[in-house]
């Protein structure tokens, strides 16, 4: 795959790094004020790929998936998704993220609009599909997560499992080719974890690209095709979960999961 | 949990007092020093009360042929009754008042069924109103097209000109403080610098300081020959002075929305106009709707400041009609005539922003 739309700025990684690659990160720096928080990150994904990044808080990770799409901004190094580079200008930006779904921990529903107003929004704004389409595919979406029947409500009227359960739908409804989820299971009730995962793994089983910060070992075990260890603002040590739960090489990693996998 | 249910009912809540006896009990006469309160009061209502009771109705005049009517200690409500056409029209001529009537009825038709929950329409109306009706309202009051005869601002006057100014003050301040409340929170260095150098300069200066000004410097600085209008001046004046205001009470509702909002809607890839236009702007202006009502309110208020410039705003003809030596000592019945015009629409608004909070209310409720 060879792109050469988007290169107007900053150096052109060399392609070494596989034909199908979606995201190519390179030496990518970010500071908060004067604290480094992603320092030399280096990272490939192919299209297909799904990605579970780990790591004690504070390692960064989040920081790192939200530059993906630039919820934040990297100061030197490289990002590239789908061809596109991210650099100020506001149209690659954009262009990035039509294209890079996203869920968050606390959920972000948008409390004004129903259930299907937050599907449709995005479609038909951004993609200006028109009204009927976009509430088909919301539709059919929200039946994939399984609340066809929450639809016609509002956010503040469904559980925390529900919320984010629309939240993958309306990220989904935008038809992404890559879906980024910020620790999604985090701010649940522990009863509420398992349907929001069955609704990732079903995801993951379906092809899509996905990379995810989460703590969900076992969800790692079950779909990851590579794990992530991120501490300190750098990536530790990366392998399929096989290698990477039965035999982290480094010593950062086998402290940390001793730590998660202890109770 | 049905075990349970069984065991212990559901009961009815437990019986307080009842009855007229039982809430006088429990309201007024709960310990001595309540019921002292209470007396109190009853003493001073009946002994305030009721003279002004028998002013206002009572032994108040409400018809006759002239000044020598209001013979009785009471009110003379004659008098406003007599200078009614003055008070709502001004100098506006009077074979010409029907077309002001005409824009009186279209303002009702627009806005009362706000009021109203079930009214078929009135998001229709209140469209009309906001869009095709200030246009009509202008060639109908201004005349000088489609064969109406022009009738200069100078002409304007009482409650006509008091909801002109209003009207245009409302609907003008609310656009612009929002953009205002969008460029102060801007990420671009010059439309932040202007925003906050025009908020805070307006702000910072008094209401009738702008009217003078004006009125009377801007001209001055016009070249030779332009003349604007004196009433749009003011206009211009008053929606400048009151986007400050505005502009911030909007700000502080962009400051109240969760960070997340903007980062979803960021994540979806709106655009910063779809952004603040369809996720945030909506959630702010809701939450400070009670901010925004207040500054209409006091915008509404104000409108009548336009009297020490020479416009004949409402309390304007009142004041320029109770000095009228043909009646005597009449004051009192304008300002209270006044006072209750005032309060009828700012009553309004209050109310229907009341409403309009609890139908936008969707946020974070069970049902």
């Amino acid at each position: 795959m060879i792109d050469t739309a988007t290169t107007d700025r900053g150096p052109v990684a060399s392609s070494a790094a596989g034909g199908d690659a979606i995201i190519r990160v390179h030496d990518m720096h970010k500071w908060f004020g004067a604290f480094h928080v992603l320092k030399a990150i280096d990272l490939t994904v192919s299209r297909g790929e799904r990605i579970v990044i780990c790591g004690p808080s504070g390692s960064g990770k989040s920081t790192f998936i939200r530059c993906i799409n630039r919820l934040e901004e990297h100061q030197r190094g490289l990002i590239e998704v789908d061809g596109v580079e991210l650099t100020e200008d506001v149209k690659h930006v954009e262009t990035v993220r039509r294209e890079v779904g996203m869920v968050f921990q606390h959920f972000n529903l948008f409390p004004h609009l129903t259930v299907l107003e937050n599907c449709c929004l995005a479609p038909l704004w951004v993609r200006k599909t028109p009204r009927r389409d976009a509430e088909a595919t919301a539709m059919q979406y929200l039946e994939r997560v399984r609340i066809p029947e929450q639809a016609r409500k509002y956010p503040g009227q469904l559980s925390g499992g529900q919320q984010q359960r629309v939240a993958i739908a309306r990220a989904l409804c935008m038809q992404p080719k890559i879906m980024l989820f910020d620790e999604p299971t985090s701010a649940l009730d522990p009863e509420m974890i398992k349907e929001v995962l069955d609704v990732m793994i079903e995801l993951a089983r379906s092809g899509m690209t996905m990379l995810c910060v989460t703590h969900e070992m076992g969800f790692a075990k079950t779909v990851a095709d590579r794990v992530i260890f991120m501490d300190g603002g750098e990536i530790v040590e990366q392998a399929p979960p096989s290698t990477f739960f039965n035999d982290p090489q480094e010593p950062r990693t086998q402290r940390f999961l001793q730590q998660i996998l202890a109770h | 949990m049905s075990a349970a249910s069984e065991h212990h009912p559901d009961l009815p809540p437990p019986r307080r007092q009842l009855g007229v006896l039982g809430w006088l009990r429990r309201n007024l006469f709960s310990t001595w020093y309540n019921s002292l309160l209470t007396l109190l009061a009853g003493y001073l209502l009946v002994r305030y009360a009721i003279p002004v009771i028998n002013w206002a109705l009572v032994e108040a005049r409400f018809a006759g042929a002239d000044a020598s009517a209001c013979d009785t200690e009471g009110a003379c409500w004659l008098f406003v009754r007599e200078r009614l056409g003055f008070f709502i029209y001004g100098f506006y001529p009077e074979a010409l008042r029907w077309r002001v009537n005409i824009v009186f009825v279209l303002l009702a038709a627009a806005f009362a069924p706000q009021l109203i929950e079930r009214f078929p329409g009135r998001r229709w109306l209140g469209l009309f109103g906001l869009t095709a009706f200030p246009v009509i309202a202008l060639v109908l009051i201004r005349g000088g097209v489609l064969g109406l005869e022009a009738v200069p601002t100078a002409d304007w006057g009482g409650l006509m000109l008091t909801l002109v100014l209003a009207y245009g003050g409302i609907f003008a301040a609310l656009p612009v403080g929002t953009v205002l409340a969008l460029g102060r929170r801007s990420d671009m260095p010059v439309i932040r610098g202007l925003s906050v150098v025009f908020i805070e300069v307006w702000r910072a200066v008094p209401l009738i300081t702008v009217l003078f000004m004006a009125s009377v410097m801007l001209p001055l600085f016009l070249p030779e020959g332009v003349n604007f209008d004196k009433l749009l001046r003011a206009l211009i004046g008053i929606i400048m002075f009151q986007s400050a205001y505005m502009a911030e009470v909007v700000r502080g509702g962009l400051q109240a929305i969760p960070r997340g909002q903007y980062e979803a809607a960021d994540a979806l890839g709106l655009g910063y106009w779809r952004k603040m236009g369809l996720v945030i702007l909506p959630q702010a202006l809701k939450l400070v709707i009670p901010g925004i009502v207040n500054t209409f309110i006091s915008l509404f208020k104000d409108t009548s400041l336009v009297l020490i410039i020479g416009l004949f705003d409402l309390l304007g003809t009142v004041q320029a009609t109770i000095i009228d030596p043909a009646w005597s000592d009449v004051a009192t019945e304008g300002y209270v005539f006044v006072a209750a015009v005032f309060w009828v629409f700012c009553f309004g608004l209050s109310r229907y922003s009341q409403d309009l909070e609890r139908k936008l209310d969707t946020g974070h409720r069970e049902r």
